[in-house]
């Protein structure tokens, strides 16, 4: 009976749990920590790493110094506290300059504008970013109408100027975002879906509020988006790529020789501004926030078109969008900048006066968009030939099939690329110092490393300044993180 | 015009050979078609015409130009010589013509090539709401409709992934039926599945021939020739072979190449 071939199983087994020493944080602690003897070599040394680092640093930041109004006095309180030679942090500068690391040299009477404009910010976004999570949309709302409103009290309070006070009536502006942010939350309790329309119109809004000035301004220049639309629907019978250029050429021919006049007819027609507020008022993290947005905003649409040219069939569309791409990619971002401050003025019609800080995010956003193009190159080429081939066969036309089929999937592929130049791009921001523009990082510090006050302090500013990028920029990636867990769909 | 059932698009009547052939009979009309990839001639000299309500079985060794042929005629390749006329419509470059061939041509692809981040209920209702411009509502109970005739309503709401091989290739099929369209291509709509998902997917397609769709099918599944096929068209190296009715097909063919094929697709 030894070598017998038939068997028949009469009883199946049941589970059972595996053995302890492949559980819990023994296994994990074996597995990730010392698994070898290299392995565990470098834990050692990392861990010693890590140590050393705190065990240097903390001296300092221990001696952390808030209440002093200039660097001798805070020296003099840790040499007080802690003993003669004592290294401490003085972290009392961004008590007593935060204000313009965040506003630059904004008139303090019309903070409650910049910080409006950010504010709205997030309710434009909103619908975009948080559309089918009404749950996580009320949340932001919520926390950023409360942040808004506690910052323009605590600015119209606080922080105004007696000198910019003269006109000024506090209540006026705490009533006036009162009431936005009211009308704002009324839209999106009773028709969620029409916030859309905020959205559409917040990128004139938020210039308004910043720069102020007549209304139409901002009016015509969103006019140009409609005025593009008509031209690609106007361009239909000619084809894709007739529209896309139609779409592309006339809104800019609009912005360089038609918005400016008609901005002007208007207003005399109708006139209605607020105080203007110059390019050269701005700084700190609202000129870095500024930029970074629109170039934010503006540096995607037109990475998806740049993306899209590349892959044509039109020779033409094809060959201008590669070399578009591939020289901006080829040159480093200050001659950009540089472009920007000096020779731009060369090609403009005479007598333009182009702002500054526009001109900049112009060139911030040709930049970043040539980056996003080739990210997005990445997503298109990714997806499966049986996905162009099924949308055709079910006779959708091209921008159809790219609007619903190709560019959702493409985008979702490339969320960490993108978010990766968008970062990049925020960053970057810091580098219009060298155009003369006042970045958090270098121009606000030199001014205020440069006051008899603070002369001489070095850590501080720069930390302080990194740890607001850092978030900023951590949110966008665990943003990204959120929207690449919300889009996966493939289960695979 | 035969009878057609407008809420459904499809034609009822299946038998119709005996009908006297006229214009709007044909429903494809490919003749002296040529095509090449480059300097490679794929396709050549094809005449075919199809009948509407006919179901042709195209078979043939892999690289003789199947997929080509059938891809064709919906223009996901363009032929460089010879006429394509489907549903009265020329295949010209004029994007019109195309679109509208689109509209009345279903496709199943071998790899379902369904849009993975839709639901079932999306991809159905796409291309209506879209291309047809049906309202939303309308196009949601057709995709229920189709749904439930493939069998699988409980899933509408699922994404692709989260379905099995065999229940994504009926979605297809359902997508497609969506469109009503008035012919149906299919390349190989089987081999990408597992054996005990075949049964399924050629059970939706036979069902889809008894209700009288003119059908082509790219397909090895010689069972599903023999049960449903009007007739089956041999290829080879770009070029229709042999083509006969599918009894004498298999028991009687006449040409090398053909006898080759079927011993070795038939033999074990
Ligand atoms: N896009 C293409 N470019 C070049 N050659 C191709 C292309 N598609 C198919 N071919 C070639 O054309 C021939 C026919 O292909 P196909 O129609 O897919 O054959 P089948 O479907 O019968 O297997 C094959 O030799 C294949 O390699
Ligand atoms: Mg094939």
């Amino acid at each position: 009976m030894n070598n017998q071939v038939s068997y028949v199983r009469t009883q199946m087994l049941a589970q059972q749990p595996p053995p302890g020493r492949e559980m819990g944080a023994v296994k994990w602690m074996r597995e990730n920590l010392f698994a070898g003897p290299i392995n565990s070599a470098l834990t050692i040394l990392g861990a010693a790493a890590v140590v050393w680092l705190i065990a240097s640093a903390w001296p300092w930041l221990a001696a952390s110094v808030w209440n002093a109004s200039t660097l001798s006095e805070c020296r003099e309180i840790i040499a007080a506290s802690w003993g003669e030679g004592h290294h401490g942090a003085c972290w009392a500068v961004i008590k007593d300059r935060w204000q313009q690391y965040a506003f630059g040299f904004y008139p303090s009477d019309l903070y409650w504008r910049a910080i409006l404009a950010l504010g709205l910010l997030f309710f434009a976004l909103t619908p975009v970013l948080f559309a089918a999570n009404r749950r996580v949309a009320n949340r932001v709302m919520g926390v950023v109408s409360l942040v808004v409103l506690a910052f323009v009290t605590v600015a119209e309070f606080r922080l105004i100027d007696p000198a910019d006070a003269a006109a000024h009536s506090i209540w006026a502006a705490i009533l006036t975002v009162t009431l936005v942010l009211a009308v704002l939350w009324a839209v999106h309790i009773f028709a969620p879906s029409k916030l859309i329309w905020f959205t559409a119109i917040y990128p004139g809004l938020g210039f308004w509020l910043l720069w102020g000035g007549s209304v139409w301004l901002p009016v015509v220049a969103l006019a140009g988006f409609v005025i593009g639309w008509l031209a690609f629907r106007a361009a239909q019978p000619f084809g894709g790529p007739a529209q896309l250029v139609a779409m592309l050429l006339v809104p800019v021919l609009w912005w360089i020789y038609g918005a400016g006049v008609a901005a002007d007819v208007l207003n005399r027609i109708i006139p209605f501004s607020i105080e203007a507020v110059g390019s050269d008022k701005f700084g700190g993290f609202v000129l870095a926030i500024t930029i970074g947005v629109a170039g934010i905003a503006l540096s995607l649409p037109f990475g998806i078109v740049l993306a899209l040219g590349r892959q044509s069939n039109m020779f033409l569309v094809k060959a201008l969008s590669v070399c578009f791409i591939e020289f901006i990619r080829g040159v480093p971002l200050i001659t950009l900048l540089f472009t920007a401050s000096l020779l731009l003025n060369y090609f403009l019609p005479p007598g333009t006066n182009f702002d500054i800080i526009l001109r900049v995010i112009i060139m911030v956003t040709l930049f970043a968009a040539a980056y996003i193009a080739e990210v997005i190159r990445g997503g298109l080429a990714a997806l499966p030939r049986g996905q162009y081939e099924a949308a055709d066969a079910l006779g959708l036309d091209y921008w159809k099939a790219q609007r619903l089929i190709i560019l959702p999937q493409a985008l979702k592929i490339s969320i960490p690329g993108i978010v990766s130049t968008f970062i990049g791009m925020f960053k970057d921001t810091t580098l219009v110092v060298f155009v003369g523009l006042l970045d958090p990082l270098k121009g606000i510090t030199d001014i205020v490393r440069a006051s008899t006050d603070w002369k001489g302090i070095y850590w501080e500013p720069y930390i302080f300044v990194a740890a607001i990028f850092f978030i900023f920029n951590f949110s966008m990636s665990r943003y990204a993180m959120y929207l690449e867990r919300k889009l996966k769909t493939d289960h695979r | 015009m035969t009878e057609m059932n407008i809420e459904h698009g499809i034609d009822r009547k299946i038998d119709r050979s005996h009908m006297k052939v006229s214009e709007s009979d044909i429903a494809i009309q490919i003749s002296g078609m040529n095509k090449w990839y480059g300097t490679f001639h794929v396709l050549r000299d094809i005449d075919l015409t199809v009948m509407r309500g006919e179901r042709i079985v195209i078979a043939g060794p892999s690289g003789s130009g199947k997929s080509t042929l059938i891809r064709c005629i919906n223009r996901l390749e363009e032929h460089q010589a010879g006429q394509i006329v489907v549903d009265g419509t020329e295949l010209t470059s004029d994007l019109k013509n195309i679109d509208k061939v689109r509209s009345e041509v279903g496709m199943v692809f071998q790899h379902f090539n369904l849009f993975p981040h839709l639901t079932i209920m999306e991809n159905l209702t796409l291309a209506p709401i879209w291309v047809r411009k049906v309202p939303k509502r309308e196009a949601e109970e057709t995709a229920m409709y189709f749904l439930e005739k493939v069998k699988i309503p409980e899933q509408a709401h699922k994404y692709p992934g989260q379905l099995s091989g065999g229940q994504q290739q009926r979605v297809a099929i359902a997508r497609s039926l969506c469109m009503k369209p008035r012919i149906m291509l299919f390349d190989e709509p089987t081999s990408a599945l597992d054996p005990e998902m075949i049964k399924e997917v050629l059970d939706t397609m036979i069902q889809l021939a008894e209700e009288g769709m003119t059908m082509l099918c790219v397909t090895h599944e010689m069972g599903f020739a023999q049960a449903v096929a009007n007739r089956v068209i041999f290829m080879d190296q770009g070029q229709i072979v042999e083509q006969n009715e599918p009894k004498e097909f298999f028991n009687n063919p006449k040409n090398e190449r053909t006898k080759l094929f079927l011993s070795q697709i038939l033999g074990h």
